[in-house]
Parts: structure tokens; C-alpha cells; sequence
């Protein structure tokens, strides 16, 4: 039972194995496998419904999964007896809809979880709380509330809110979904800027201009699985007549 | 007995009228109490906590106040517990207060949005930490228009802690009609009273819910 040896190895960051989730009567993934390396950026595409998300959100253990195994940072996602706390501590996630908390301003937004969580001083985590800002262009907005910022800004303070608890892994949930193109192109420069730090990412979206020149490695899924895998060259010379029918309609 | 309508009358009204407010002073604040934990029960990630809590819930939600008064007042003393009218009212109303509020109260806690939870787990904060630091804050504000609201409804429930012999508002309108014998006048009193009482909590609870769903508009708007 102890594939940990495997996947644990110095460099795999995420690593799934034959992973099987159903929600119901629906398979949503059907023995699904990858693995991240460190510093590497993952990114997953597909059609909607093709379990790119719910892939995601297994590996912070949003969804719990029925069969296979994933291992994030050393943790056994899968094992019911998981620290769940210790795993969202190296694990960060920013949502398609930003999920500030409303009642706080974005320092407090940030501050929240390191102060709470990690323990360290207010003194500090507000000192922290400028770095991160600052590096997601956003340092005046320190004394705001969410509903006073763009959704790019408030994507990028999500962004920053997670940067806060220096997460060995960073997942990203279709995060310029819901923001039109101008927006979008502010969000993906700090994720950019984010790779070229030497984050390790993986990143669901669909946005396959960006996903070509980010992404490491292209997972894409199809029903449940993994239909085609490779370098960011796969989106420009597809292998598979499904992955050229939706980058094809994608573009 | 006999006579007319004194200020003496009025002074004992208006004592009947300060212990309505008394005992739903303390409806409010022990089935608020009380309400607050059911509450929390309603949604414990233990599925036996759930399932008691909802079952105490139905259980007092069908079950009229007044029995249940009937029940502490002359149910308690027949177990060989005595117990006064002022503590049979108040824990009836605390009992039912809570059933209601608790309810009220679960409502406004799921209506904060899932995805709130989730940003608040992410950050790898602890359950009680997720509570009170991101979905109580939110929580009450959604709760305050209708918490204000049934207000109202202890208000006038606290009329029937007359029939366990405690002298609140209605009870003491009944005593002086004993001698008065004006029932529609001094009814006409007691039902004025009662809506100067209730009057400006339905007011102040409207004025609140316009209020959040002004901002709530003005959010999408943006």
C-alpha cells in the first residue's frame, strides 16, 4: 500500500495516482494520474464537466476521493487520518470568485490566517502583508474592503491573501473566469511573475494563449481522465483528434 | 370594587406593562443564549449532534407556549420541583425563544456564502477560527433584521405567562377589569400598550432589512 516511496521523492511536490472520484452515479474522474514537480507549472484543460476542477480540488482535499492516491508535500491526501490544517498550510488556492472576506479590509484579509494560524505577530504579519501586496501591485490598497477594488484587484489580493502563508504549492481554480479580458491580463502577470519566482503551480483554465507560454507540462482531461499530456508544444501540435478539436475551438 | 379608571389603575398597568419587557428581556437573552448553541448544533459536522438539535427544534416548534408553560408550571411540581411563576415563564419563553432563534439563526449562517467557507478552510484556519473570524461576522448582519423581528413575536408570546398567575401586561389589565368591569376599555389600553412595544421593533426591523438589501444592491451594482 505504501506507493509513498515513489511519489515522495525530493522533487514531486503533487503527485495523483489513479485517482477515482464519483459524485453519485456520475464518474467525474476515471483514474486520473500526474505528478508536479518542484518549481514546475502544471496546467489543466478541458472541456467543462471534464474533471479538471474537481481534480483540483481534490489535491487541497475539497473533494475526498474514492480510490488511488494523492500525495501533496509528504501528506497522504487520501488517508483519512490526514492533518488536514498541516496540508492547507503548504497548500495554496485562489478561487474564480476571489472569496475575500467582506467584512474585513485587505490587510486584515491577509493578516488573518498567518496571525491565527502560524502564530506570528501582528507587527509582523502586517509587514508581510505589504511584501505580498506590493508584489501583487496592490500596496495602497492596504486599508480597503473588497467591494472597494475591481475584480482584477480583488483577485490579485486573493492572490496575495494565499502568498501570505508561503504555500510550497499554489492551485489556481479558473481565477479570470469571471473577469473580462482586460482584468485578466492584470491577474495573469502576477501569476507570471509567480512562475518566474519558481512557484510550483497547477493551474486550472482557459486561457490557452497564457497556458501556452506558462505551462511546464499540459494535462489535458477528457471524461474523466487523461487524455494527453506533454510540453506546452502539445497545444500547438495536438496528438489526440479530441485535444485538436478544443484548442482548436478554444482559440 | 367598582369605581373608574385612576392613575392608581394606570401606575399598575404600567408595572404589568415594565414585566412584559422584563420577562421578554429574558426570553431574548436566555433563548438567544440557548439559540446560539442550537444553532451551532444544526450545523456540527456530527451527524448525531444534527439530528438531536433538529429534533428539539421540531419537537418545540410543534408544541404550543402555552403548554409548555402548562407543563414547567404545574408539570415540574407534580415531579416534586416547585417552581415560581416568574421561573416558569422564563424558562418556558428561553425554551421556545430558543427553538426559534436557533432556527433563525442556521438559516443566516448557511446563507453566508459556500465559498467563504472554503477560502476560510484553504487558509488552513481551525473550525472555531472559520466561525468566528469570518462566518459569525457576516452571519450577524444577515441575522439582525430578522432577530429584531422576532422580537415582536416574544413580545406578545409573553402574554400568555398570564395563565401560570405571573401579572405582566394582560394579567394586570385582567386584574383591574375584575373590579372595573370596562373590558373594552381597559383591553383598548392593554392592546395600545402592546403596539407602542412592538410598533417600533417591526419598524427598526423593516428600516434594517431595506438597509442590507440596499447595500446588497448597490455591491451587485459595482
Amino acid at each position: 500500500m505504501h506507493k509513498i516511496t515513489r511519489t515522495d521523492t525530493a522533487s514531486s511536490v503533487v503527485g495523483l495516482s489513479n485517482v477515482h472520484k464519483s459524485f453519485g452515479a456520475l464518474k467525474v474522474l476515471n483514474g486520473v494520474s500526474f505528478e508536479v514537480n518542484r518549481g514546475e507549472v502544471l496546467v489543466l484543460i478541458g472541456r467543462s464537466g471534464s474533471g479538471k476542477s474537481t481534480a483540483l480540488r481534490c489535491i487541497d482535499r475539497f473533494e475526498t476521493i474514492d480510490s488511488g492516491e494523492i500525495v501533496v508535500c509528504g501528506h497522504r491526501v487520501s488517508d483519512p487520518k490526514l492533518d488536514l490544517r498541516a496540508l492547507r498550510q503548504d497548500v495554496g488556492i485562489v478561487f474564480q470568485s476571489y472569496n475575500l472576506f467582506p467584512h474585513l479590509t485587505i490587510e486584515e484579509n491577509i493578516t488573518l490566517a498567518p496571525c491565527s494560524v502560524k502564530g506570528i505577530s501582528k507587527v509582523q504579519a502586517k509587514e508581510q502583508a505589504r511584501r505580498v501586496l506590493a508584489q501583487v501591485g496592490l500596496e495602497d490598497k492596504l486599508h480597503q474592503y473588497p467591494e472597494q477594488l475591481s475584480g482584477g484587484q480583488q483577485q490579485r489580493a486573493a492572490i496575495a491573501r494565499s502568498l501570505a502563508m508561503q504555500p510550497k504549492v499554489m492551485l489556481f481554480d479558473e481565477v479570470t473566469s469571471a473577469l473580462d479580458p482586460e482584468l485578466t491580463g492584470e491577474v495573469l502577470k502576477v501569476i507570471e511573475a509567480l512562475a518566474a519566482d519558481g512557484m510550483t503551480m497547477v493551474m486550472v483554465t482557459h486561457e490557452m494563449g497564457f497556458a501556452r507560454g506558462i505551462a511546464n507540462r499540459v494535462v489535458f482531461m477528457h471524461h474523466g481522465k487523461v487524455h494527453e499530456t506533454g510540453p506546452a508544444a502539445i497545444l500547438t501540435s495536438p496528438a489526440t483528434p479530441e485535444l485538436a478539436q478544443f484548442v482548436g475551438t478554444g482559440l | 370594587m367598582g369605581g373608574s379608571l385612576n392613575a392608581n389603575h394606570l401606575m399598575f398597568l404600567g408595572y404589568g406593562a415594565l414585566w412584559t419587557i422584563g420577562l421578554s428581556l429574558i426570553g431574548l437573552l436566555g433563548g438567544g443564549i440557548a439559540g446560539f448553541v442550537i444553532a451551532l448544533c444544526r450545523i456540527s459536522p456530527s451527524r448525531i449532534v444534527r439530528l438531536l438539535s433538529a429534533g428539539y427544534v421540531q419537537l418545540i416548534q410543534g408544541t404550543p407556549l402555552l403548554v409548555i408553560m402548562f407543563l414547567t408550571y404545574f408539570g415540574l411540581p407534580a415531579l416534586g420541583v416547585t417552581v415560581s411563576p416568574l421561573m416558569a415563564a422564563g424558562a418556558s419563553l428561553t425554551i421556545f425563544v430558543s427553538a426559534y432563534l436557533g432556527e433563525i439563526w442556521r438559516g443566516c449562517f448557511e446563507s453566508v456564502p459556500k465559498p467563504q467557507w472554503e477560502a476560510a478552510e484553504g487558509l488552513a484556519l481551525s473550525r472555531s477560527q472559520r466561525m468566528m473570524k469570518v462566518i459569525l461576522p457576516q452571519a450577524v448582519q444577515i441575522a439582525t433584521p430578522p432577530t429584531v423581528g422576532f422580537m415582536v413575536q416574544i413580545i406578545k408570546n409573553t402574554s400568555l405567562a398570564s395563565v401560570v398567575g405571573f401579572v405582566e401586561l394582560a394579567r394586570s389589565g385582567q386584574i383591574i377589569n375584575n373590579s372595573l368591569f370596562e373590558p373594552f376599555l381597559i383591553y383598548t389600553i392593554i392592546a395600545v400598550i402592546y403596539f407602542a412595544l412592538c410598533y417600533p421593533l417591526s419598524l427598526f426591523s423593516h428600516r434594517l432589512e431595506m438597509r442590507g438589501g440596499r447595500a446588497r444592491i448597490e455591491l451587485e451594482a459595482a
